[in-house]
């Protein structure tokens, strides 16, 4: 064996490395088959961090097809429901620049719930059809009323109701979900030193 | 004798005790009208029970605890229910909320009272009942519903009762009159609170600038057959943060994320105490308190036992208020306390502190410069916190560096805000991170249920519409099939065989 590969030491070389390939090549070929990952991981992610108001403002229907877009290299910034926190978010998770909100498709607003004055419904269920969570409760000929603490806010049911009876209204007011707010750092130049105020003055 | 540790960092502000002369205790009477929140405490609002219009009797309960982590809300004298409304209530939002409304009238008529008697034989959770029905909340400024936290005591077993006698803030000296004045009812109250838990061993802390009380509560336990330890510190803000105060007495810390039941502790308040005390004993519900009105702007400051829902205004005109030298009105002490749009704001189970300054006495604040990383904070930071990393964090709204640098381990104490030579108000970023840190987690939670509605819903449609696709396909399957077996007959020709021959015999009929 030894005098072999001393007799012919490229053509052993070449062997030993193409032995490495086969068997390496093997077992890479052998795992993407036995741990294949089902979907798409990265969909997965991104479906993760939308705010799943499943509204469509971005233009699909859904988050998860507009999450299997921004997989497949759409513009992270087409949901306004999530706001710059969320384009934060997926710039991070894609490590790409963060970009402001495309205003195409709507500005950030506080979150918000929809409610059906109940006197004025006629009780047809197109709202109830609209509604992509099943948040609506109700049957034909019957008032309907939105089950606030699963409604997403997404506005789809405003447009089919016949007789414009729905309202959307803010679903964080009132005392218990007040929040102490950031001190704002551009009402006053808090970073520029008292002496280079002056100078720049 | 334990031996006394020290905590890291702290600050020692003016303390200003003496102006509301601690020891003497006033009392502040009925005044015209209660209000009384629904909300005050920590946890679920409690559900009010009485109408307008209802005659009420003191000790009777106006609104129910709502769950577990609630407590319930009692009259705290007789009158007339003559509104339940929103009112302004003590809260840093300035805000309104729900509020039972009481037209007192003066007679004080109660309900019976149903003391717990031998209570040395009652089983422990007879006596947590008592608690809760009584409506106690923790009367040092957080509020937690008491029953709640004694049953931490069935997951972990304490062996030390602390009774948290600190009163760290300046200007506050609510506990202090309450240690002088009722030092027997405070040993009783702690010796019901070791009974519930099964603590072995009851320890009194108490900083070393309130020697009248020290003495006051030495006395008093000198009385008790138990082992009742009265331990005295030197004093330093935030001795009375309760993880601060467990590092001083036993020297051990607390580890971020835990509670000191997790290390056999228990702490209460002083005035817990007294109200657990005063429920077992004399079946008393929580309805009154001692509070501390003080502050330059008042002629005659002072302590008072006030009823849970006076009015501060009632108070102020009780404390002599002159209303040209104030500027601000405080609730709580000159730390950890905050301002309030209105006099028109009554007293809750967690008021311990109404400050009125002048505006030489405690001026308002700079307007802030930029940080220069001198580092003061982080010496002052009783909880031994990086506080210049946690400010930039939180202006760059960065939750998860916030995280790892232990923001939900800041106590809030203001040590750090007290020391910043730029005058950050550093405690408000924090106050701002947490919350955006916890709306975050509650917003994770509702999204993945509505993510988990959506794709039901989708699979639902999916199903439904395969359902009808296959019935159709069905449906169609089985004409064709009907068509192709035997009947070769053009269907259009056998109907009109069928209408011929139908003519043909109302023909022969006529």
């Amino acid at each position: 064996m030894w005098t072999l590969i001393d007799n012919y030491p490229l053509l052993a070389a070449l062997f030993a490395l193409l032995a490495l390939g086969v068997t390496f090549g093997g077992l890479l070929g052998f795992a993407s088959v036995k741990f294949r990952s089902e979907g798409n991981p990265l969909a997965e992610q991104i479906n993760e961090i939308l705010p799943q108001t499943q509204c469509g403002q971005c233009g699909y229907p859904g988050c998860r097809p507009y999450a299997e877009a921004i997989a497949d290299g759409d513009a992270i910034n087409k949901c306004p429901p999530g706001g710059e926190e969320t384009i934060q978010a997926l710039a991070n998770l894609l490590d790409v620049e963060p970009e402001p909100l495309d205003a195409e498709h709507g500005t950030e607003k506080a979150p918000m719930v929809a409610y059906i004055r109940e006197d004025e419904c006629i009780g047809c269920t197109k709202c109830i059809q609209a509604c992509p969570v099943d948040a609506i409760l109700g049957a034909a000929k019957q008032m309907h009323t939105v089950i606030v603490s699963e409604c997403t806010g997404c506005e789809l049911c405003i447009e089919p109701c016949p007789v414009d009876c729905i309202d959307m209204v803010l679903r964080k007011s009132g005392i218990e979900h007040w929040q102490w707010p950031l001190p704002d750092a551009n009402r006053l130049s808090i970073d520029v030193i008292a002496t280079d105020r002056e100078q720049a003055a | 004798m334990n031996r006394i540790h020290n905590i890291h960092g702290g600050i020692h502000p003016p303390e200003r005790k003496a102006l509301s002369l601690p020891g003497q205790l006033r009392t502040a009477g009925i005044p015209r009208q209660l209000v009384l929140p629904l909300a005050q405490h920590i946890g679920k609002p409690a559900e009010a029970i009485v109408q307008v219009g209802d005659r009420v009797l003191g000790g009777q309960r106006l609104a129910e605890a709502d769950g577990l982590v609630s407590v319930p809300i009692h009259a705290p004298t007789s009158g007339t229910v003559s509104a339940v409304e929103l009112r302004s209530v003590p809260h840093p939002s300035g805000l309104e909320n729900q509020c039972v409304v009481i037209d007192c009238d003066g007679l004080d008529e109660w309900l019976p009272l149903t003391p717990l008697v031998d209570w040395q034989t009652q089983p422990p959770e007879a006596l947590v009942a008592h608690v809760r029905a009584a409506g106690v909340a923790g009367m040092g400024g957080a509020g937690f519903p008491t029953a709640v936290k004694l049953l931490a005591s069935d997951k972990h077993s304490i062996n030390t009762l602390i009774i948290n006698g600190t009163e760290c803030e300046p200007y506050i000296t609510a506990d202090d009159t309450l240690m002088q004045v009722s030092a027997d009812a405070i040993i009783e109250g702690a010796e019901i609170l070791a009974y519930i838990v099964g603590a072995q061993h009851i320890l009194i802390g108490v900083e070393d600038n309130k020697p009248d009380a020290i003495a006051a509560m030495r006395e008093a336990a000198s009385q008790c057959q138990r082992d009742i330890e009265v331990a005295s510190f030197p004093t330093k803000y935030p001795s009375g943060g309760e993880k601060q105060l467990v590092e001083i007495l036993t020297g051990q810390q607390v580890p971020s994320g835990m509670i000191p039941a997790e290390l056999g502790l228990l702490c209460q308040n002083p005035g817990t105490a007294v109200a657990v005390r005063d429920a077992i004993i004399h079946g008393r519900p929580l309805t009154q308190r001692i509070i501390t009105i003080t502050g330059e702007a008042l002629s005659t400051p002072g302590n008072f036992e006030v009823l849970i829902g006076t009015p501060i205004t009632h108070l102020l005109s009780l404390a002599g208020f002159q209303p040209e030298h104030n500027r601000r009105l405080i609730h709580g002490g000159p730390m950890m306390g905050f301002a309030l749009d209105s006099a028109d704001i009554p007293i809750v189970k967690t008021s311990n502190c109404i400050l009125v300054p002048t505006e030489q006495e405690l001026p308002t604040p700079p307007p802030p410069q930029a940080c220069i990383r001198c580092g003061l904070c982080a010496e002052a930071c009783p909880a031994s916190l990086l506080p210049q990393q946690l400010y930039w964090f939180a202006r760059a709204k960065d939750q998860e560096a916030l995280e790892a640098h232990n923001l939900f381990d800041c106590i809030e104490c203001g040590a750090c805000a007290w020391v910043c030579p730029s005058n950050i108000p550093l405690v408000q970023y924090y106050r701002a991170g947490k919350a955006s840190i916890v709306d975050t987690r509650q917003e994770k939670v509702r999204s993945d249920r509505l993510r988990e509605r959506f794709e039901a819903r989708q699979e639902r449609i999916a199903r439904e519409t395969a359902e009808r696709e296959a019935k159709r396909a069905a449906r169609k399957a089985a004409a064709e099939q009907k068509a192709a077996s035997g009947n070769s007959e053009d269907p259009v020709q056998a109907a009109i065989a069928r209408a011929k021959a139908r003519k043909q015999s109302t023909e022969q009929a006529d």
